[in-house]
């Protein structure tokens, strides 16, 4: 049985009068790649935000290798550092170039050794396919390879975790496919991720686990095999005949 | 000294007082651009730390302690950047300057007085500037940076600041040029600048409209130029349009050499992976 990374406990946030997330639970297993699928507004990304302490839970606990990370005290500059974050919308720094996005973060916070991020960060950004660009500001990018260097500045961190938000939501179709060959490529090398997507063809192929939401609470959890070929829950079904129709 | 030209010839005036006191004239203007350059580059990091400090999160539920704290620095930045910004600095030059002598028996030096006059109120402004330019920054850019561990410093000082140095360039050398020409209030308290020297020049010779004249092309030529040389900078601030294609076997010359992770002994497959990484992704073709 693989160790247990991450659990959320009866996790719920509520933004004003706004609940966006109610007693939300479930696990993380070292190696695991969970998939969160749901309609748009149903609190994904809200939950990947608490999850990263993007945002802070209402109530709840999440805890971290058994350790609760959002009690007064803990320092959430260092749990962020172990679980890497990847946006919709890249969130490259702008003022930096490629290379530079990578090696800042181990370099800053983690006070590694400079000439060794520079080796890892080139070998993450050779795994994704952007070595040649590693001069490249980020706007001179198309953004399949911004994200594509998101994921290696991600991955530079060497974060026992992996959060992407949508990754390719953002991205032209044609962007899609590297995006998605690169994540899967991380999947079978047995990186711990969590991927909220739109993408059921990924989410069907690659998680271990999905999770289906829906208005804030999880309507339905399990294997890739039993969300995907035996919905149990009306909804679930529902949300998943609109894209197999299509 | 050369014989006086008649009252009424202005170029023989000009001449006259170019002549006799061009080195006055030269030293007023060198102490000028000191003040406004050392002034301004200084009011320009009071005003970065006022806007780092304004702009630093606080929530009032997890940490009271610190929501206090902040909340207070807030409040007294906030007070200095109001006072000093509602004020004329020709007052605020003698107010300090009178000030420190009668209430503090400190007398101090003209200039240092003046560095310290000119950068409290470049400050003042600057704070506001740099605070328009922290929150123009897309939140995106925080997020990234919250994302992979930086604390508020670290994210400011290496994401943030940057990119809203280059955003506020154009206010700094507007700061720059309007210190130039505003040191002339430090007359007030007697800082021997350009003004200063102009005033002494008219005061000995009567020939107000000719020496008037003078300080205006003097005034003129360091704002010009102080303006074309930040011009040039922002340019260069820029950077290139376009990048060099990095060959990857150079980058990679000792590919073989080891990493050693130092985290704990998770992932192990993951990383076993890592080190004889592959090679994935698209890679063809310099633009999609
Ligand atoms: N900062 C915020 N303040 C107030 N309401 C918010 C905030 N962030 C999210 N919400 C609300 O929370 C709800 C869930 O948002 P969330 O972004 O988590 O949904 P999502 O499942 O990620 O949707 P999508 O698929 O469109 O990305 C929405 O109704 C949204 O309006
Ligand atoms: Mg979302």
């Amino acid at each position: 049985m693989a160790e247990v990374i991450i659990q959320v406990q009866h996790l719920s946030k509520t933004f004003g009068t706004n609940t966006v997330l109610r007693d939300m639970d479930f696990t993380v297993s070292e190696g695991d790649v969970t998939c969160i699928i749901g309609s748009s507004g149903s609190g994904k990304s809200t939950l990947l935000r608490c999850i990263n302490l993007l945002e802070r839970p209402t109530t709840g606990e999440i805890l971290f290798h058994g350790v609760p990370i959002n009690a007064k005290g803990s320092d959430a500059n260092a749990y962020r550092a172990k679980v890497g974050m990847v946006f919709q919308s890249f969130n490259l720094f702008n003022n930096m170039t490629v290379l530079e996005n990578c090696m800042v973060g181990p370099i800053k916070v983690l006070k590694k050794d400079p000439e060794q991020v520079r080796q890892t960060a080139l070998r993450f950004l050779e795994k994704v396919g952007m070595a040649p660009y590693i001069n490249a500001k980020p706007r001179q990018l198309s953004g399949g390879m911004k994200q594509r260097v998101a994921i290696a500045r991600a991955l530079t961190m060497e974060p026992e975790v992996l959060l992407f938000d949508e990754p390719t939501s953002a991205l032209d179709p044609q962007m899609v496919g590297e995006v998605l060959t690169v994540m899967r490529q991380l999947a079978s090398e047995g990186l711990t991720m969590i991927v909220v997507t739109h993408e059921m063809a990924f989410a069907r192929d690659v998680s271990s686990h999905v999770v289906y939401m829906s208005d804030g609470v999880i309507c339905e959890e399990g294997t890739s095999q039993q969300i995907f070929e035996n919905p149990q829950n009306l909804r679930t079904r529902e949300f998943l005949s609109r894209f197999t129709n299509r | 000294m050369s014989p006086l030209p008649e009252a009424n010839d202005f170029f023989g005036w000009v001449a006259w007082i170019l002549e006799e006191y061009s080195g006055m004239l030269l030293a007023g203007a060198w102490k000028t651009m000191v003040i406004a350059v050392i002034a301004t580059a200084i009011g320009c990091l009071i005003g970065f730390a006022v806007g780092i400090v304004q702009t630093i999160p606080a929530n009032r539920r997890e940490n009271p302690v610190r929501w206090f704290i902040v909340g207070l620095a807030k409040l007294i930045m906030n007070i200095y950047v109001e006072v000093f910004r509602g004020t004329p600095m020709m007052v605020q030059a003698a107010f300090i300057y009178y000030g420190a002598a009668m209430l503090f028996n400190l007398h101090m030096e003209t200039f240092r007085a003046a560095l310290l006059i000119v950068s409290i109120n470049t400050g003042a402004y600057m704070a506001e500037t740099v605070r328009g330019g922290i929150l123009s920054i897309d939140p995106g850019q925080t997020e990234g940076a919250m994302a992979i561990g930086m604390n508020h410093m670290q994210t400011m000082t290496n994401v943030i600041l940057p990119q809203a140095l280059r955003n506020i360039m154009p206010q700094i050398g507007n700061n720059l040029i309007i210190n130039i020409k505003d040191t002339c209030v430090l007359s007030i308290i007697g800082v021997v600048e350009l003004f200063y020297n102009v005033k002494s020049i008219t005061g000995a010779t009567y020939a107000f409209f000719p020496a008037y004249t003078i300080a205006m092309v003097l005034y003129f030529i360091l704002t010009f130029t102080c303006s074309r040389i930040l011009r040039a900078m922002e340019d260069k601030m820029a950077g290139p349009d376009s990048y060099d294609l990095a060959m990857t076997d150079m980058l990679l010359g000792e590919g073989t050499m080891r990493i050693k992770p130092n985290r704990a002994e998770t992932n192990a497959d993951y990383r076993a992976h890592k080190e004889h990484g592959r090679d994935i992704g698209s890679r063809e073709g310099g633009t999609d």
